[in-house]
């Protein structure tokens, strides 16, 4: 037992190395952040004197625009688990005619580029007023969000025991009643996939950020440091501190939900 | 899909115990269908207005005049194919067209090289495989323009940390302009897309190895079939829908790359690096002739399309296998 055990070191070793190799960029966007002079030549590979300021002027240039990604990720999720919830129960449970062509459409909807959609939404928006505004973000970027939950709840929901649901059905419950009380209970889990990958697609997204708003009054902090490096960069200090800051969310959602992300990688695609 | 383990409330839960006074199978098989439609119906608006809608406007779009004007007149005059014979006919479209072919096939041989290399070496059983392999997601999951502006200055030429490396190293005496010589700019963002994809292609193909039975190569390895043979007659052969699946998945999703590309280069330096996608954006949304940027967009939608239908139909023979 011991000696494979051994043996095997050498491959978690091997391992190391190729994540380090991986996670350096990661690495790096977190050591300028720290650094004092970040741009300068004479940057050191380890924060020795870590400094705040970066992160001072990134919470004073962005912080409305963390907020902002905030409150459009948060809406964003909201709307796409009530739109994708009943549809991913009803494509799961009831036999409807149609149903292979709603599903062959959410695997294409998937995969038509953001650019677009945000080409025709930007004409149509100008003309509704929703450019320049919260709601119609958070409409826009459930779009990634909606096939994706869609799809992964579906997945969980299609091994849902029936004999539960038609126990409360014979009991007189309705099918919003059989719905609500047994089958959102029972898939908690993937319902909270879902939303956390809703969540990470929002908060990401740049396409919409980019196109759907123009007055620089709503700026989702995607927007807010793609405006940084679009210019020439004298100082990556905050420009970093920004990224550590956007990345908070991809950071929580590994720790949290560690175990459901390979799931949610594979319910999108293979499912 | 997540485990079954929340199978957790029975019969004792409060709806099954509420009891209600008519049976909803009363209700016939017509408003029984009615009530399940509802359950879908939102998705369905949702769907046709947020993906039907833009396919038929920017469609519409595409035969049309449509620039920054039409906001204030209403006029958008048909033109035909003209918007089509413009963008094409330009001297930008050919450069587009190679970039973009370049772009998707560098990006894919990358990540698929790397990604199965990876996925074959996390099988192995060794301490801390499980929260390496985790690890290994974060570059899928933080933000694009997040990592964009990472690999920038990374990248840049003066004081980006590549440079400096390979100056110690004295690889290179002044630097290698990454991102601003039109003969390297390419590769720099092809490197950056194989960096971003490489999680995807290992948790599918990692999950995909995951499913070949063991036996099959406890029964190779009698046979003789070890190291590279049983890789060759036992790993490949099974792990091909799976394979299929992930390039041409890859393949969609890196036609649709915007971010890296808009956030490391603008598209430059004179157009070594603009995209189908790249240019569709600036035709829309920075010279505002929305419908040359329309047309563009078709293009890049047929060829989507066109690899999408590829994956439904592997897709669809991956699960009757």
């Amino acid at each position: 037992m011991k000696t494979s055990r051994i043996r095997q070191i050498p491959n978690t070793v091997l391992g190391i190395v190729f994540l380090a190799i991986m996670l350096f960029p990661v690495y790096w966007m977190i050591n300028t952040s720290l650094q004092s002079n970040g741009g300068a030549v004479n940057s050191t590979f380890f924060p020795y004197n870590p400094s705040f300021a970066g992160y001072a002027q990134a919470l004073h240039d962005q912080s409305g625009n963390l907020l902002t990604s905030l409150i459009v990720s948060l809406g964003s999720v909201v709307l796409s688990l009530i739109i994708a919830a009943p549809a991913a129960y009803a494509l799961a449970k009831f036999k409807l005619r149609w149903i292979s062509i709603v599903l062959i459409a959410l695997l294409i909807a998937q995969m038509i580029p953001g650019i677009v959609i945000a080409n025709a939404l930007y004409t149509a928006y100008n003309n509704l007023g929703l450019l320049n505004n919260i709601p119609g973000l958070i409409l826009a970027d459930a779009s990634t969000s909606i096939p994706f939950a869609i799809l992964i709840l579906r997945a969980f929901m299609g091994s849902i025991p029936p004999s539960l649901i038609e126990a409360a059905r014979v009991d007189g419950a309705s099918h919003f009643r059989a719905f609500v009380s047994i089958v959102i209970p029972i898939s908690r889990n993937s319902i909270i996939t879902a939303g956390l990958f809703g969540f990470l697609f929002t908060w990401s997204d740049f396409i919409f950020a980019l196109t759907l708003t123009t007055g620089g009054s709503v700026t989702p902090v995607t927007l807010g440091i793609y405006t940084y490096i679009s210019s020439s960069v004298q100082n990556w200090a905050p420009v970093m501190a920004t990224a550590v800051l956007s990345s908070i969310p991809a950071i929580v959602l590994l720790i949290v939900a560690q175990k459901y992300i390979a799931a949610g990688a594979l319910g999108g695609a293979v499912k | 899909m997540t485990s079954a383990t929340t199978v957790a409330p029975t019969a004792s839960s409060p709806a099954v115990t509420a009891r209600r006074g008519e049976s909803p199978r009363r209700r016939g098989r017509g408003g029984e269908r009615v009530v399940q439609w509802l359950f879908i119906a939102p998705a369905v608006v949702y769907i046709a207005l947020f993906f039907g809608y833009p396919i038929v406007q920017n469609t519409l779009m595409s035969f049309q005049d449509y620039t920054t004007k039409t906001f204030f007149t209403g006029e958008a005059p048909w033109v035909g194919f003209a918007n089509y014979a413009t963008v094409i006919g330009s001297s930008l479209f050919s450069t587009t067209l190679i970039n973009t072919g370049l772009f998707t096939v560098g990006s894919i041989i990358g990540q698929f090289v790397v990604g199965i290399a990876l996925a074959l070496f996390f099988r192995k059983k060794f301490p801390l495989n499980g929260v390496l392999r985790s690890l290994l997601l974060v570059p899928w999951l933080l933000p694009l323009i997040a990592s964009s502006a990472v690999w920038k200055w990374m990248l840049d030429q003066d004081s980006g940390v590549i440079n400096q490396s390979l100056q110690v190293l004295h690889l290179t005496a002044k630097g290698v302009p990454w991102l601003n010589d039109p003969n390297v700019a390419l590769i720099a963002v092809i490197m950056v897309n194989i960096w971003l994809g490489i999680p995807f292609n290992v948790t599918i193909l990692y999950s995909g190895l995951q499913d070949i039975p063991q036996e099959l190569y406890e029964a190779g390895s009698l046979d003789g079939a070890t190291g590279w043979k049983s890789f060759r007659y036992i790993t490949w052969p099974n792990l091909r829908p799976v394979v299929s699946v992930v390039l041409v998945l890859g393949v969609v999703y890196t036609l649709k790359v915007l971010d890296i590309i808009l956030g490391l280069t603008g598209g430059g330096p004179a157009n070594s690096t603009e995209t189908l996608a790249t240019n569709a954006y600036h035709l829309s949304f920075v010279d505002f002739t929305f419908g040359a940027g329309a047309a563009v967009s078709n293009i890049l939608i047929i060829i989507s399309l066109l690899f999408s239908f590829i994956y439904l139909r592997v897709n669809r023979r991956a699960v009757d296998e």
